[in-house]
């Protein structure tokens, strides 16, 4: 079990919030990781910024813990077919909810967007739903 | 390019952020949805954090006419709470709490170029390739998603 961490929690999000805010105030972009990797798969004109920001995503994993931060996760122990159906799930779920944790969860909340706020209480809910299943049982 | 140099050190940026957070650790992002076992809110000040000074640079962005680096503001437009919103964010939910990944820790823990994560990440492609193709069908597109196929994203 983890511990609670609110001081590197209140950081790393406002850091998040930071580059979510640079994002849209010098380039007019929204920072929603679903939007940004599946609009990176089909649109081709827009293509760029959203492969660089991709790039910058996973080049932080490298050169952050460099500096401190912690490494990025190994998953080492993790079931893949129950990985590989829950990729599916996240991928289409998420393009077809228009925006994951970070469009809806953050950016949304952030512009008191309703749409995204409706989004975000029925993703925890059901994520929260599945944990409680997964870890605990039908029973609770 | 400015464009694509600046969207990268953001992307840089929100990742040291998901680093730091706590956000790319599964086990984690899981005990923070663990309601019922022994809960870790971390995760809610993560986003508070995050939405705080997201809605400040937002407010600031709504004051100006166009992006510093020129453009237009790409702001979501649509504001209908629709049954594909809904339905795709209970599927997202799903896989969210199987795995305790999204799609922005999965992309930085992509680097660690494990196994799991590149099932995971692979898995998750072919997910987004996979509504593009239910989106495109021919037949039904009315039912669920018509109204979503010339609409911005909203992430």
């Amino acid at each position: 079990m983890h511990d609670f961490t609110p001081l590197s929690g209140l950081i790393g999000g406002a850091l998040i919030g930071l580059a979510a805010a640079m994002l849209m105030l010098f380039t007019g972009r929204l920072a929603g990781v679903s939007g940004i990797l599946g609009g990176a798969l089909t649109s081709g004109s827009d293509r760029a910024w959203r492969l660089a920001f991709i790039a910058g995503l996973i080049v932080a994993a490298v050169v952050a813990p460099l500096f401190g931060a912690p490494s990025p996760a190994r998953l080492a122990s993790s079931n893949l077919v129950l990985l590989a159906v829950a990729g599916l799930l996240v991928g289409f779920g998420s393009r077809m909810g228009n925006g994951c944790t970070s469009g809806h969860g953050v950016c949304g909340f952030a512009r008191i967007s309703t749409r995204s706020i409706v989004a975000t209480l029925v993703f925890m809910a059901v994520a929260a739903a599945t944990v409680a299943i997964l870890r605990h049982g039908f029973g609770g | 390019m400015a464009r694509t140099v600046a969207s990268f050190l953001c992307g840089l940026l929100f990742g040291i952020g998901l680093l730091i957070s706590g956000m790319t650790e599964p086990s984690k992002v899981q005990g923070f949805l663990d309601i019922f076992g022994a809960w870790d809110a971390t995760l809610a000040f993560v986003m508070g954090g995050a939405v705080a000074v997201a809605g400040a640079g937002f407010a600031l962005a709504r004051k100006r006419a166009a992006p510093v680096l020129g453009g237009n503001f790409a702001w979501p437009s649509r504001r209908d709470t629709d049954a594909p919103l809904i339905i795709g964010s209970a599927i997202f939910g799903i896989g969210w709490g199987l795995s305790g990944i999204c799609p922005g820790p999965a992309l930085v823990n992509l680097a660690a170029l494990s196994a799991p994560i590149i099932v995971f990440v692979a898995a998750m492609l072919l997910g987004m390739f996979g509504f593009e193709l239910w989106e495109r069908r021919p037949a039904g597109r009315d039912v669920a998603t018509g109204a979503a196929v010339a609409a911005p994203s909203d992430g």
